[in-house]
């Protein structure tokens, strides 16, 4: 994929050719069609460990429609998964400040979505890692349009579909243990996590809060521990521990 | 609160978060601090649930098949391996290794 230039203006006046305009419309279908389709099968796991974790198929099919943001919903279903019931107060915890990401995704995706509020509205349920990444990677202002909006539904008709599949077949397995289903959880929150283990910062925030919420499992209910390890974040980015001086702030 | 409430709750929680990146002037997080700090927020959340997740048992903390299938998942994500292959690994792993009565 390019590299991202989110601040260089889209070359997208009439003075740019028309031809070199749908080159990179099919760029952005290419790019938006590749990633959907990568992203999507992993619905079937997110299915299969919401039943796992004690949802049913109704509930887990929900939070795909709606909630419809992976990192959220994995660590949703994994801190039930942990606590149960009671733990629901740290799972939604966990979720929203999984989620926050998706804030700063929306102000990026803002000036390209351009005004209208039904358009606007809809926008923000489609605005995801993917959506966004594969939107802002393209170089005229039409195939950024395009390139959001053919990722985020996409994704969204593919994850949905094989959410369903994933918590049927969990609702047969059993014993997610036996199947190994509480390993993969682990792993697919670790693969979430690896391409943004880029930065000396990150990945000493992400040791630390590894460390915090391994210590006070013992101490803590499920869920709290993963909450407490938050705060490292808070404090590292606010103080720019380990950080970079000439860090460029995206818009 | 019920499982429904619980679910319900929480995607309202997450939808509203990207409708509000809508809503709210740009310039409200322009500032280094608020940036990094979701950047960071992320990082920290999924590696406290990897962590969680690879050695908790409710309160305990246990060492059992999930960290060799872990250790797995890493070496295939080293590899640049898709995130369905390394999740379907790990998942083999451990269920192999308590087929095999090696590991809990």
């Amino acid at each position: 994929m390019n590299a991202e230039h989110p601040d260089a203006p889209a070359p997208d006046g009439p003075d740019h050719g028309s031809h070199d305009d749908s080159r990179d419309v099919k760029t952005a279908w290419r790019d938006a069609i590749g990633v959907s389709v990568a992203t999507s099968a992993y619905g079937v796991s997110f299915g299969a460990l919401a039943v796992a974790s004690g949802l049913d198929v109704w509930q887990a099919c929900v939070l795909s429609l709606l909630m419809f943001t992976g990192g959220s919903q994995f660590a949703f279903v994994g801190v039930i998964g942990a606590g149960g019931l009671a733990a629901a107060p740290a799972a939604i915890a966990s979720a929203g400040l999984l989620g926050a990401r998706n804030l700063a995704y929306g102000l990026r995706m803002s000036p390209v979505i351009g005004p209208g509020g039904w358009r606007r509205a809809a926008a923000a349920l489609f605005t995801i890692d993917e959506s966004t990444a594969v939107s802002l990677a393209q170089s005229s202002r039409r195939a950024r349009l395009v390139g959001f909006w053919a990722t985020g539904i996409g994704i969204w008709l593919g994850w949905n579909l094989s959410t369903l599949a994933g918590a049927l077949l969990g609702d047969v397995l059993g014993d997610p243990r036996a199947y190994g289903l509480d390993a993969a959880a682990a792993a697919a929150f670790l693969a979430l996590l690896w391409p943004r283990l880029q930065q000396r910062q990150a990945i000493a925030v992400g040791a630390a809060a590894a460390v915090v919420a391994t210590v006070l499992t013992p101490v803590l209910m499920p869920g709290i521990p993963v909450l407490a390890a938050a705060v490292v974040a808070v404090i590292v980015g606010w103080t720019n521990w380990l950080g970079t001086r000439t860090e460029r702030v995206p818009t | 609160m019920s499982m429904w409430d619980a679910v319900l709750i929480a995607a309202i929680v997450c939808v509203a978060l990207k409708g509000i990146g809508y809503l709210v002037p740009p310039r409200w997080f322009e500032a280094p601090a608020p940036s990094r700090i979701t950047d960071l927020l992320t990082v920290a959340l999924l590696a406290a649930l990897v962590a969680v997740q690879t050695l908790g048992v409710g309160q305990q903390v246990v060492v059992d098949a999930r960290v060799p299938a872990l250790l797995v998942a890493g070496g295939l994500l080293a590899f640049r391996a898709p995130f369905l292959v390394v999740v379907a690994a790990a998942a083999v792993v451990a269920a192999l290794l308590r087929v095999a009565g090696w590991a809990a």
